[in-house]
């Protein structure tokens, strides 16, 4: 007979007060929601009575988790982390609310914070036990995290027993072991093709990784060296901040550091409301984005005849500032989650916010818990940010937050702009795509899998005092780095060919939005190689700001059988640079005339095969522009063109500038000449135009009689099913009758999932979190 | 809390400011003074009398008209597109962007949305042709009311300044 052991399984009382964790939780909850403090905390008792220890306090840990980043993003050998800086550690107090956390990715404030509070509400202290020395692992998308590739080692932090915060560091790894290779790989249409899956596992006893999940993870991806280097790189830095905040507590006592933890939250809650008052103006923002989801095409291969449908995410979001400076954000009217990997969790949306606010609207190093306290969310259930089904993929979830972002920052944007902070006018962000991802054997006979960042580095948007950044980040992360081409060449069997700045890539406008660039990469030494394409084609996410354009869209372009071996060995013309004009595309005429080439606006692909010497563009989009484009400085038209950055047609037609050009090739842009041509550009303007009213009429009977294309009418309907409110405005906006219906069913599409579908939360013995309105 | 002249505030309005300074209004505490200062340099600068309330955007503004102390939108040609709690494009002349042909004309091939996706709506004073605004939504989609501004809270309770008398 086998005989349990005698230790009780039970209540642990980690906090010495004979409170379960969760009970501890529910009483802070109760304090902020009757108080409108976080935890009841009304006078910051500590930074006024003691600002310069609380100071040095603040100083000591926030540069201890910088420090801690940085040395331990060394360790790793992921190029992902160790030179595009995918990774984050943050310090929480005991019920998860975030404290401080280091630079980098740090959408992980609230992630990292979700896992904690959902093994607090799962009681996860009677079982698995939570103990000094433990370390838990998770990547789960359905309680929180934004996609499976990001892994999360999370460490509670004792003192003499006591429970009194926990750590987490997180990575971005190269490989998640999903049914393609590629850390946000797509085709699968469902959580069980994203990958490996950990929910808040116990993975290491008394600082020491456990065995069955060593043995376990490494093979359950196809990058398991990366792999391993990532997690040492978690566990270094987690522990490196739990000595840190040991030595904290040795030199200024435990009381002093727990009033800390919870009174930082607070001042963090009030830092963003003053931020908000001191830079923002009251009123209702109401802004839209869509990202398109071709999932149609022949390209596209997936593994349900049900996820075969061309579709569009809907975001409309409506900001409302207070006057008190709280501020809510409501995506009524968003549609309804896909079988796709775009969808994104609540905190994902929640926490990943602050990841683009640091760069706007609080750039400072105060960024903690405080802010999501000061923010109403309204994420309706069973939209694309708030699925209803447990089944929805997240692999690339960021494909549509940082699109549903982008209307935020224009909303902001209007704010600074009509107060008169013109210097911090952003018109939004830059698609960050193409994602290049693909596997197979590498070119030191591996299996491998790649994800190239250069996505790190797209065009930021214009301001109203400047041009938006060329080439220089990503909204998801602050610090994003396009990555050295030797780094790249050594961690991917990919050779460059070009790495060019992208013409006409930033939207137009008075100040331009910064330009994406282009990278011509041909396979290399590799064998059973794949690759595909992963990106907006068919529209744009993001839109100009008062009256300048969008930025352009993407486009594939894959090229195979291309005879460069033998031209190479011939010294014959190769395909080099960038894609200049695609109106015009010269890469073509150094491959063979019988080479299968790809040009067009697929820009969403799954897995296929490329020979060696076979080509592929990656192409990273420019952000949007500001302002009327016949405003812009002459001079600026010049500088544009003579560095490549604008195709001359497009100088004429759009910024009507009138100009020569010289025997060496030097553009000159005519000051009167330009100034008489947009005068011109004025009048055929007002020619081409009518009242936006008279128009209005054309388009409500393109409606009645349901002329658009399919997936434009599956956006509404799909939108339509979940918001009556949506429904009613739209009636009520083009004045159509009551009758007038559209139903997903009557488009002749497939509609699995559109009625029934089933919840986390409805999952035997599960508690799940919710932190937002729905 | 850092402050700026007139002058300065002039030239951020107009593009000119050095980088310096605009590094400085970037990273320092935001100057309380500016919405005042940047009223002022915008009144300068427009043709016409009436009291600018509140900028909308380069070319359009809320406007107190001289004349009837109402609240309207107006371009800074002077073109009044209607009361200041409509929504202006309601008001504006447009156009759309729906082919191909259309989207070239701004676009390299390949590098413009697809219109059976996306279209571009252009909207321009009916008087100047100035171009205020360019939506990017599917076809079928609502006019969108960007903003709605209480102007009332940010005057009175934000930045501590006088309301402009308003007849409307």
């Amino acid at each position: 007979m086998n005989m349990m052991s005698k230790k009780e399984v039970g209540f642990a009382d980690l906090l010495q007060n004979g409170q379960t964790l969760k009970e501890f939780r529910d009483e802070i909850l109760a304090r902020t929601q009757a108080s409108g403090h976080y935890n009841g905390i009304t006078e910051l008792e500590f930074r006024d009575n003691d600002p310069i220890g609380y100071e040095k306090l603040f100083s000591k840990l926030r540069g201890g988790l910088v420090h801690a980043r940085e040395t331990a993003k060394k360790i790793a050998a992921s190029p992902i982390v160790e030179q595009e800086g995918e990774l984050c550690f943050t310090l929480y107090n005991a019920v998860g609310d975030c404290v401080l956390t280091s630079t980098g990715i740090i959408i992980h404030v609230g992630t990292m914070g979700a896992a904690i509070k959902y093994m607090i509400e799962n009681n996860w202290e009677a079982n698995p036990g939570i103990n000094p020395g433990d370390m838990f692992t998770n990547n789960d998308c359905s309680i929180g995290n934004v996609h499976p590739c990001d892994i999360a080692t999370i460490v509670p932090i004792f003192w003499e027993g006591k429970l009194i915060g926990w750590v987490g560091g997180v990575t971005h790894v190269i490989d998640t072991g999903a049914v393609t290779p590629g850390s946000m790989s797509t085709g699968q249409t469902q959580r069980f093709g994203d990958g490996y899956m950990i929910t808040c596992r116990k993975t290491g006893v008394n600082d020491v990784p456990l065995r069955d999940w060593l043995h376990e993870s490494q093979r359950s991806v196809r990058t398991p060296k990366y792999w391993i280097l990532d997690e040492k790189t978690r566990i270094a830095g987690c522990h490196m901040i739990r000595e840190l905040v040991e030595d904290v507590i040795r030199a200024e006592g435990l009381e002093a550091y727990e009033k800390f933890a919870y009174e930082v939250i607070e001042e963090g809650r009030r830092g963003l409301q003053s931020r908000i008052q001191a830079m923002t103006l009251p009123g209702k923002y109401r802004k839209v984005s869509f990202v398109d989801v071709p999932f149609k095409h022949e390209d596209v291969q997936v593994s349900n005849a049900f996820a075969k449908l061309d579709s569009i995410m809907h975001s409309p979001c409506e900001m409302t500032i207070k006057a008190n400076g709280k501020w809510r954000l409501d995506f009524e009217g968003a549609n309804r989650w896909g079988w796709h990997t775009f969808n994104a969790h609540q905190v994902a949306f929640t926490s990943g916010i602050w990841v683009m606010m640091c760069q706007t609207l609080v750039p400072t190093q105060r960024i903690n818990d405080g802010a999501y306290f000061a923010t109403e969310f309204r994420l309706p259930k069973g939209t694309w940010c708030n699925p209803d089904d447990r089944r929805t993929g997240h692999a690339y979830a960021w494909h549509f937050l940082v699109s549903g972002w982008a209307a935020l920052w224009r909303g902001l944007s209007q704010s600074y702009f009509s107060r008169g902070y013109l210097e911090e006018v952003n018109a939004g962000n830059a698609n960050t795509s193409n994602w290049l991802q693909g596997g197979g054997i590498n070119q030191d006979g591996e299996i491998h899998a790649v994800n190239s960042f250069e996505a790190s580095s797209c065009g930021t948007g214009a301001c109203a005092v400047k041009d938006g950044l060329n080439h220089a980040a990503a909204i998801w992360n602050p610090e994003g780095d396009m990555g050295d081409i030797e780094i790249w060449e050594m961690a991917e069997p990919l050779l460059y060919l070009g790495r060019t700045v992208k013409a006409n890539s930033g939207g137009y406008g008075k100040y331009r939005g910064g330009c994406g660039f282009e990278t011509l990469r041909m396979v290399w030494n590799a064998q059973d190689w794949t690759m595909f394409f992963m990106g907006n084609g068919y529209m744009n996410s993001d839109w100009g700001l008062m009256g300048g354009y969008p930025a352009a869209t993407g486009y594939r372009f894959e090229a195979h059988d291309t005879g460069l071996e033998r031209r190479i060995s011939k010294g014959e013309s190769l395909p080099l640079g960038g894609d200049f004009d695609p109106g015009a595309p010269t890469y073509e005429h150094h491959i063979d005339a019988t080479a299968r080439v790809k040009r067009d606006k697929q820009c969403m692909t799954t897995e296929d095969c490329y020979d060696n010497h076979d080509l592929y563009l990656n192409y990273l989009r420019g952000g949007p522009g500001f302002g009327d484009p016949i405003d812009r400085e002459p001079k600026a038209i010049e500088a544009d063109l003579n560095q490549n950055f604008l195709l001359p047609e497009y100088a004429q037609k759009v910024y009507g500038a009138v100009f020569s050009q010289d025997d060496k090739g030097v553009y000159t842009v005519d000051v009167a000449k330009t100034q008489a041509r947009r005068a011109q550009i004025r009048k055929e303007r007002l020619a081409r135009a009518m009242p936006t009213r008279e128009w209005m009429k054309e388009e409500r009977e393109r409606i009645l009689n349901k002329d658009a294309a399919t997936q434009v009418q599956h956006m509404f309907a799909s939108s339509f099913g979940l918001s009556e409110k949506f429904t009613r405005e739209f009636k009520e906006f083009w004045s159509l009758p009551e009758e007038w219906e559209l139903h997903e069913e009557d488009l002749g599409v497939p509609t699995y999932g559109a009625r029934y579908r089933m919840d986390l939360s409805l999952l035997p013995d599960v508690t799940t979190v919710v932190q937002v309105e729905e | 809390m850092a402050t700026y002249t007139d002058e300065q505030v002039s030239r951020l309005v107009d593009g000119s400011l050095d980088w310096e300074t605009t590094f400085r209004m970037l990273s320092m505490p935001k100057d309380s003074s500016r919405f005042a200062q940047y009223l002022a340099a915008l009144q300068a600068q427009v043709p016409f009398k009436d009291r600018i309330v509140l900028p909308l955007g380069p070319h359009l503004y809320i406007v107190q008209s001289a004349k009837t102390k109402e609240w309207v939108t107006q371009c800074d040609c002077g073109h009044v597109f209607c009361g200041y709690r409509d929504n202006w494009k309601m008001h504006a002349h447009i156009y759309v962007r729906d082919t191909e042909a259309a989207m070239t004309e701004v676009y390299p091939k390949l590098m413009a949305p697809d219109t059976k996706w996306q279209v571009y709506r252009e909207y321009y004073c009916p008087s100047c042709g100035t171009m205020h605004d360019v939506e990017a939504p599917t076809p079928w989609y609502p006019v969108i009311h960007d903003f709605e501004p209480d102007i009332d809270t940010f005057y009175k309770e934000w930045v501590n300044m006088p309301l402009p008398e308003r007849a409307n």
